[in-house]
């Protein structure tokens, strides 16, 4: 089962390209993220990542290209696709006035889960990102790197094969930011998960990571990092971003 | 943080999955969002006070100011004369179902930007059902705050002429509150400028209200101005009130029971559209 599976990538963007008026968002993205790896869509404010995240979703629909999730395409097979995948939006989008614990089942529902189920699944994923002892208390009275951890859990409650993440640590102290990214990282080595996580802060990235970096709507460059690197001459990702959208990388010191 | 082994295996769920969705599926996401409606209609209570404060000041200080002014005969459904309050109780009724309905409108607009929005639409279920479970859980709201109005509106000796017109009202009222609460989704997703309330209060709600049977018949406007009598006989909402009023007095208004499916199909189709992604406007706005 297992390599029937990982022969189809967890998600698949083909040729995609979108536009406000004329203004072009995306031109021609095209790359895959395989089932248990933790890939890392890199680019600056404005690349084309939310974009791509709206059409991922389904919030925008495909103009050109396919967008596939485990082989089911977006645009003919919504359903499909969607009950595949976990998603954690850039803005917070748990609902303040209720409890961790009915935000949970709210979000089970939508996937059609029962309230027992439900029940049963809230406490793993809580248990997994160590919040289940909040589970009654109020969204409203965690803090941002807890409600991130949260809608974390919240995203893998209905047992996806394929998480994105938008930008999941803007807005955190360094505690929190380590800590979210540690937990995903090794939820992709123990489950097998694939992993999308976008972001613009290049000290997110290690050496073996795949890298797909986005710069105006266009993939310059993709691969592991460490390759991307040597095959610009230059030693480590920080570099090469600079070297190839002529910026200077956003480093987190400059963050805190 | 806690160790991984703990909860369920992730990894072994997902490809298990049968394709497609039952019933069950479908009951179980329609009752959630209806729940969690309830839960937030609980949660703001301001809300609910604001949206019988409104119809109340209507009832206790404008009908009782007016009770003199407007005569009233005797029309249908109306076998008796009655007072000025009782005719313009189903009215406020409607307007109840109105506010209701653009207020949560205005609110998907708040989640669209918010993001809560987006956490109902990537739920794997067709998306019209979730804008119809959503409509659904709207209606059944504007119909909690519609029963508190008339259980104050009784101890003002505000009743219909048999008890039993609390219960046939009540299908006239889940129908108007569709109608109203669809005007309000397609509204919401199809027109930009209206996304503060006082442009729903100027171009929407007030248009609506006022030029329609609510606060006097239409026979009483047409010897004022044939032209705004027969704008109100057009005016959905005049439609939605006549549902209500025959309801109330057990009786079926068949031509305001047509207009008021028919025009629910209109707006409900519109906001389907609308939210559709591959024909809507959400991409168009580039968010």
């Amino acid at each position: 089962m297992q390599t029937a599976m990982s022969d189809v990538p967890a998600l698949d963007v083909g040729h995609v390209s979108h536009a406000y008026g004329t203004r072009k968002a995306l031109d021609d993205v095209s790359f895959a993220v395989p089932a248990a790896r933790f890939c890392v869509l890199l680019g600056p404010n404005g690349a084309g990542k939310s974009t791509l995240f709206s059409l991922i979703t389904r919030l925008f629909a495909m103009r050109h290209g396919a967008i596939r999730i485990f082989g089911h395409d977006v645009a003919t097979a919504p359903g499909e696709a969607l009950r595949r995948l976990g998603v954690v939006f850039q803005a917070r989008t748990l609902d303040l006035d209720l409890s961790v614990q009915q935000n949970l089942a709210y979000h089970a529902a939508l996937h059609g889960i029962g309230a027992q189920r439900s029940r049963a699944l809230s406490h793993a994923v809580l248990a997994r990102v160590g919040m289940a002892d909040r589970a009654d208390d109020k969204a409203r009275d965690l803090s941002g790197g807890q409600m991130r951890r949260v809608e974390i859990a919240r995203a893998l409650l209905h047992g996806p094969r394929l998480l994105l993440l938008d930008e999941p640590t803007v807005g955190l102290d360094m505690q929190a930011r380590t800590d979210i990214l540690a937990y995903v990282r090794r939820l992709v080595a123990e489950t097998g998960i694939g992993v999308l996580w976008t972001t613009h802060l290049l000290d997110e990235i290690h050496p073996d990571d795949a890298v797909i970096i986005m710069h105006k709507g266009v993939i310059l460059r993709q691969g592991r990092a460490a390759a991307i690197a040597a095959a610009l001459d230059v030693p480590d990702i920080k570099a090469a971003f600079a070297k190839l959208t002529g910026s200077r990388p956003v480093d987190v010191s400059e963050l805190v | 943080m806690t160790t991984l082994e703990q909860g369920l295996d992730i990894s072994s769920r997902g490809e298990d999955l049968q394709p497609g969705f039952t019933w069950r599926h479908y009951g179980i996401c329609a009752s959630g969002i209806i729940w969690r409606e309830a839960l937030r209609f609980i949660h703001q209570r301001e809300r609910f006070v604001s949206a019988l404060v409104r119809p109340l000041v209507w009832l206790f200080i404008f009908a009782a100011g007016f009770r003199s002014v407007l005569g009233l005969s005797i029309i249908p459904p109306y076998k008796t004369y009655i007072h000025y309050q009782d005719y313009i109780t189903p009215g406020l009724m409607a307007m109840i179902q109105l506010f209701n309905g653009m207020q949560s409108s205005l609110s998907m607009i708040y989640d669209r930007e918010m993001g809560n929005m987006r956490t109902l639409l990537v739920s794997p279920l067709p998306r019209w059902f979730l804008l119809t479970s959503k409509l659904m859980a709207g209606t059944l709201v504007s119909i909690m705050q519609v029963y508190a109005y008339l259980l104050i509106a009784y101890f003002w000796n505000v009743v219909p002429d048999s008890m039993w017109g609390y219960v046939t009202v009540l299908p006239a009222l889940l129908i108007s509150g569709f109608m109203l609460g669809a005007l309000g989704m397609f509204i919401s997703s199809a027109i930009k400028q209206l996304e503060n309330f006082a442009g729903v209060m100027n171009f929407v709600i007030f248009p609506m209200f006022f030029a329609s049977s609510a606060l006097y018949p239409l026979w009483k406007v047409r010897m004022g101005s044939p032209w705004l009598a027969d704008y109100c006989a057009l005016n959905p909402f005049t439609h939605a009130v006549e549902l209500i009023r025959f309801a109330l007095y057990q009786q079926i208004n068949w031509v305001s029971l047509a207009v008021v499916v028919g025009c629910t199909a209109l707006f409900l189709t519109g906001a389907i559209i609308a939210y559709d992604p591959s024909r809507g406007m959400l991409s168009r706005k580039g968010g």
